[in-house]
């Protein structure tokens, strides 16, 4: 049994060529209770909490975003980030504790790829672009191949997720998580909203209530129809109320012991009526 | 037992000191290494999965869950515990009185407004609110609650914590 | 009298706002939780635990996990040298499972190690082999003589009826309703932990213990061990909140087998998932009620049928179900009642004591009914409960009468009285609204609501327990020592027994020997209890010490000592003008006394659930206002205002504490705290799926403390402990209910209840 805390990516790339079944741990929240409660039993383990290069972020000059993989969400709520991509510190503030979001990032959330993860449907909204790299090779792949099912993403063993690109887009955006108390609560249904006014387009991507993130492409191309994204200042209530009832159809949810399935096709409905409105009367 | 469990060996930074970590399981949290190796029992586990904010430590300046933090990984980093909130003047000695009065100014408050009862959330409440206060001095009511969300407190309800809190921006205030 | 007039609140004694003796240690970290104990050469204990909640044994193989390095030993229920089961009213459980398991999470064999991981593997590697049974979880399908017994005592545990008055009466108006309860954790912060320390040559133990009740444990731990009581020695550990879930055994018979096993001191810690499987729940329960009532809306007679679901063993289930069917009428007159109550064993986890102890669960019935029954008469929730009021004197449908100060009406008219919240306003923080950070409301998805809960509770034990607690005051050189075994749990006890000491001796440094059992049973602290027995018990403790402390200073000073008094830190003659401090009056002299405090004696129900079984009561209003997002069924409590029936308040700070802490958990059984059950097995046993109220959840709380000093109480104060987590419950759901329109008959209230 090992741990190695590399300082560089070069560093992680030569101890995950020693130790190629290594598992990566970022801020530790998803790994660590793993351990706690006894569900797995690590026998290499590779710390990124200090390589530097993972823990930044940088506007792009195609107006994108990229994120390192070892950014906490606490530095999402605020400042240009949350200016540049408020749906993002959204979601951020909505995970877990301010604990958590000192050591959560979203490298986190994308190595573990639960469907409650609170960043991926806003990666999803924005159509990220996953980057990974490996000692000899670096790749792009985009969120929506990256996420293949309930913990289950197309990392290769032998590659690092060293951040995502997103872009920078001119329209409104936001997140709203459906939670049994007011703070500190994991997802029972959430969704990210992001209007695209340059393609006159609306983005809107769902969490908790599918195997995977779950894009609602066909409530998405109907809105455009009924409306013209660009120039809209606000939505008819019959419309923002049939948005929401076709993203409703668009949820896979399950019943399970956080709620039903019922409950939470509803809730994303709601979710989708006010967040559209939310777009067209701020 | 085909593996061995006590393999590792590394040094943490924790209130200022380097500690030595000799023997431990890789696996082993943060928490559990300053509980049971290095006899800082402050940090509480309450739930094992940052849920609940009692071991609460500071790690690099933010307020983290002690639980969540795999020990070794932990290495270069600065770790103040609750134990590490109080600036002991070695010259004293260690008397009740003399503990007593070297108590932080939220310590006190919290024990004045009633904030404590069977006190196992306090050691991490309180590292918590040091750092709220020492990010905002002057927090409003509900930045206050969005920063201690992570602490669960089962006896208190709260109340007495959040008056416990208020004393203290009023004090600090007052004397700035 | 004095000349000098001190300001008595510079001196920490009764009524005034003392300061806990054990916080500064609290609030640095250095307080010593059972959890942070440690030996040298100690080991680590585990247990292993059922995966299913219903199965037979066929066959238990520890030897690959006693071939593991670091392994100390593993037993089973055949290394049980005593008796093989346990309880607090029925010895039922098993300190291993052997034939069959129960429950899921039942202990089956407990190991020890040199370290928790090595425990996590040796678990692993014992093999047991399980021939899995179908589970009966349905309490009312249990408790049929056709339906499988899986416990030689049976599926009933017990049954009670009431019949009170004339059974056959009616009223003009009748209301009735099928309620249900789900089932709570206490969740206290402070996992089960303990430590044990052999004797040497395994003739004893001693166990560091969080507990509730010291000489219970030890009466049950030494039976199982099959040792003398006197060679098993409790002494109190931290202990980290309580609510009753620490009043059974859990950990305690395993922790001290594994000791005189191994000869080695043993440790052992829950984990939080280990701790939902380690202790009892609150019972969830079905509850049908119906009231007839007069066109004014005065009760005539209340009907109800209660079904306590006890889990696999028996723990305090039937006292619980008489908490329950005995509080049927809530805090009103009533005077013909048919009360059926069943409580009944099943596969579930076992249920026992929790805060309010069934009488939560009959609240949220009787005061759901009575929001019925306002609403049939025309009157508002406050009308119908005046009208109802009980009164000291009144006849409970018990046949006892209310001796208590019952202050129900002021109770009523002070919440009532206390000013609303602001309206939520238009550009309030989103961290206001229902659904708090997560951002799922606007402002115009919120409607407000307000609804009434009322209670009464019971205060102690009942049915004829002779319950009593004991205390020694020892007073030297001005300095008064005290020695109980009363279980300090985080309510203050620690910070009112100074308090007593420091009023009847004059004395300011007050000291405290160890709680352990090398002193008389101080009963638990439970049933709101503990103010009022071991407070009565410190305070005759003291009195004795000061009626030898007269004697001595009255021989010395040839004084009648009839004529002395304590006034301030002094002793002081009434008629003359002889005053002596305390302090220089006990130089040299050491006196001391033991009390043993024990209330009025109660009796046990009649078939018919006739008798006087309950000591006292205390009373309470509360009156919520909720935020509800209707659409999303999304809940946020705003206001609870609440006027508490306490006796008298012994320390303010103390009081608040109890009933702020007491709403947040009423909070949390009204919105989201429940174990959710799937056939007998436990879905949620973490803090990620048990949710707890945070601090955004907390809502603001407007109490008023009604004194009117309880003339059976040692010091006038009644039990404050338990009373603020019992009506808080419904009049949140009321509040949910009046700004939904929904009819909502089950807690917690669910989204889905809401807005589907």
């Amino acid at each position: 049994m090992t741990v190695a805390v590399p300082l560089s990516l070069i560093e992680a790339f030569d101890e995950l060529a020693r130790t190629p079944d290594a598992r990566l741990i970022q801020g530790g929240t998803d790994l660590m209770v793993e351990i706690n409660f006894n569900h797995v039993k690590p026998v290499d383990v590779i710390a990124l909490r200090r390589i530097k290069e993972l823990r930044t972020w940088q506007v792009n000059s195609n107006n994108t975003i990229t994120i390192g993989s070892g950014v906490p969400y606490q530095e999402m709520e605020v400042g240009q980030l949350k200016e540049l991509l408020p749906a993002l510190a959204e979601a951020a503030r909505t995970v877990g504790s301010p604990q958590i979001r000192a050591a959560g990032t979203l490298g986190g959330n994308l190595g573990t790829c639960s469907p409650a993860g609170d960043g991926l449907p806003v990666l999803f909204a924005l159509d990220a672009i996953v980057h990974l790299q490996s000692l000899k090779s670096s790749r792009d792949l985009s969120i929506h191949e990256f996420m293949l099912g309930v913990k289950r993403n197309a990392r290769h063993t032998n590659e690092i997720i060293t951040g995502v690109t997103v872009p920078v887009l001119d329209g409104w955006q936001g997140y709203a998580k459906v939670g049994v108390r007011n703070a500190m609560v994991i997802s029972v249904a959430s969704a990210c909203l992001a209007v695209d006014k340059k393609n006159n387009s609306v983005r809107i991507a769902l969490g908790a209530v599918g195997p995977t993130i779950i894009r609602c492409r066909d409530a998405e191309s109907w809105l455009v129809q009924q409306l013209d994204l660009t120039s809209a200042t606000s939505i008819d209530t019959t419309i923002a109320q049939e948005f929401g009832r076709r993203v409703a159809l668009e949820s896979k949810p399950i019943d399970d012991h956080r709620s039903t399935a019922e409950y939470r096709r509803h809730a994303v409905g709601v979710l989708a009526q006010r967040l559209i409105t939310r777009a067209y009367t701020s | 037992m085909s593996e061995s469990i006590g393999n590792e060996m590394y040094t943490l930074r924790i209130n200022g000191q380097d500690r030595p970590v000799v023997d431990a399981w890789v696996g082993e949290s943060l928490l559990y290494v300053l509980r049971e190796r290095l006899e800082l029992p402050g940090a509480k586990g309450a739930c094992e999965q940052g849920e609940c904010g009692s071991c609460t430590v500071l790690m690099d300046g933010d307020a983290v869950c002690s639980c969540l933090v795999m020990a070794a990984t932990a290495v270069g980093a600065e770790i103040v515990t609750v134990e590490g909130l109080i600036e002991k003047d070695p010259s004293m000695a260690a008397t009740a009185e003399v503990i007593a009065s070297q108590i932080t100014d939220v310590q006190q408050a919290f024990i004045t407004e009633g904030g404590v009862q069977c006190g196992f959330c306090t050691p991490g409440l309180i590292v918590a609110v040091h750092h709220l206060l020492d990010k905002n001095p002057d927090p409003t009511e509900l930045q206050v609650k969005e920063s201690i969300s992570g602490n669960i407190c089962r006896c208190t309800g709260y109340g007495r914590i959040f008056a416990a809190v208020e004393a203290v921006v009023q004090v600090r205030k007052a004397s700035r | 009298m004095s000349t000098v007039k001190q300001d008595t609140r510079l001196r920490d004694i009764l009524g005034t706002s003392a300061l806990r003796p054990d916080g500064v240690a609290k609030v640095m970290g250095s307080f010593s939780f059972s959890s942070d104990m440690w030996a040298e050469n100690m080991l680590w204990g585990a247990t292993l635990r059922s995966p299913h909640p219903y199965a037979r044994i066929i066959s238990i193989d520890t030897t690959a996990a006693l071939l593991i390095s670091g392994v100390s030993a593993v037993i089973t229920a055949q290394d049980v040298p005593g008796k093989a089961t346990y309880g607090l009213i029925s010895a039922d459980q098993p300190v291993f499972a052997s034939e069959f398991v129960r429950y899921m999470g039942e202990p089956v064999a407990a190991i020890a190690a040199d370290h928790p991981e090595t425990c996590r593997r040796a678990l692993a590697a014992i093999i047991v082999n399980y021939e899995v049974l179908a589970p009966v979880v349905d309490p009312e399908l249990a408790m049929l003589a056709t339906t499988e017994q899986i416990h030689p005592d049976g599926n009933l545990i017990r049954h009670q009826k009431i019949i009170c008055g004339d059974p056959q009466i009616s009223g003009d108006i009748t209301v009735e309703g099928h309620y249900t309860i789900g089932m709570q954790d206490q969740a206290f912060l402070g996992l089960e932990a303990a430590m044990a320390f052999p004797d040497s040559g395994g003739k004893g133990v001693e166990l560091h213990i969080a507990t509730q009740w010291l000489h219970e444990d030890r009466g049950q731990i030494a039976a199982c061990l099959k040792l003398p009581e006197d060679n098993v020695r409790l002494v109190l550990g931290g202990v980290g909140g309580a609510f009753g879930a620490r009043e059974d055994i859990s950990l305690q018979v395993h922790c001290c087998l594994l000791a005189l096993h191994t000869g080695r001191p043993i440790k052992m810690q829950y984990s939080r998932e280990e701790s939902f499987f380690g202790h009892v729940h609150r019972h969830p329960a079905k509850i049908w009620m119906k009231h007839h009532a007069t066109k004014e809306g005065k009760i005539v007679k209340v009907e109800s049928r209660m079904v306590f679901d006890g889990g696999a063993y028996t723990s305090t289930s039937p006292a619980v179900l008489i908490n329950g069917i005995t509080h049927t009428q809530g805090p009103y007159q009533c005077d013909n009642a048919v009360v059926d109550g069943y409580a009944v064993r099943t596969n579930n986890p076992p249920c026992g004591a929790m805060r309010g102890f069934g009488v939560v669960q009959a609240c949220f019935a009787h005061e759901s009914q009575m929001d019925k029954l306002a609403q049939a008469c025309g009157l508002s929730p406050v009308e119908v409960r005046l009208i109802n009021a009980m009164h000291t004197g009144d006849k409970l449908i018990t046949g006892q009468a209310m001796e208590s100060v019952a202050p129900v009406e002021r109770c009523i008219r002070e919440t009532d009285a206390i000013p609303m919240p602001e309206p939520l306003a238009a550009n309030a923080n989103v961290l206001e609204f229902p659904g708090g950070s997560g951002r799922t409301a606007d402002r115009q998805n919120i409607v407000r609501g307000i609804g009434w809960g009322v209670s009464m509770k019971n205060l102690m034990y009942s049915e004829g327990f002779d319950d009593y607690a004991t205390a020694r005051c020892t007073l030297s050189n001005g300095i008064a020592s005290l020695k109980f075994a009363t279980s300090e749990v985080g309510q203050g006890f620690v910070t009112l027994a100074p308090q007593i000491a420091r009023s009847v001796l004059g004395v300011d440094d007050v000291v405290f020997e160890t709680s352990d059992t090398q002193i008389g049973s101080a009963g638990s602290t439970s049933a709101s209890r503990q103010t009022w027995m071991s407070g009565g018990a410190v305070d005759g403790a003291c009195r004795l010490v000061r009626e030898r402390l007269f004697e001595h200073v009255g021989e010395l000073h040839n004084i009648d000592p009839i004529r002395l008094m304590i006034e301030h830190t002094d002793v002081i003659d009434t008629i003359g003008t002889f005053r002596i401090s305390v302090t220089e009056a006990t130089q040299g002299i050491t006196l001391s006394e033991t009390f043993e405090h024990h209330h009025r004696k109660t009796e046990d129900l009649d078939a018919n659930g006739q008798g006087n079984c309950h000591v006292a009561f205390a009373f309470v209003a509360h009156r919520a206002v909720v935020d509800v997002d209707i659409e999303l069924g999304l809940v946020k409590v705003v206001q609870i205002a609440t006027a508490q029936d306490v006796g008298r308040v012994l320390n303010p700070l103390s009081a608040i504490g109890q009933i702020e802490g007491g709403i947040a958990q009423g909070l949390g059984l009204a919105v989201m705290e429940e174990i959710i059950m799937d056939n007998g097995r436990v879905k949620n046993p973490s803090f990620t799926d048990y949710l707890l109220p945070t601090a955004l959840d907390a809502p603001s709380v407007v109490a008023i403390m009604i004194e009117e000093p309880e003339p059976q109480a040692p010091l006038g104060a009644k039990g404050i402990g338990e009373p603020p987590c019992i009506s808080v419950t419904p009049a949140i759901v009321a509040a949910i209910r009046a700004a939904t329109g929904k009819a909502l008959s089950r807690v917690p209230v669910r989204p889905q209840d809401i807005c589907l």
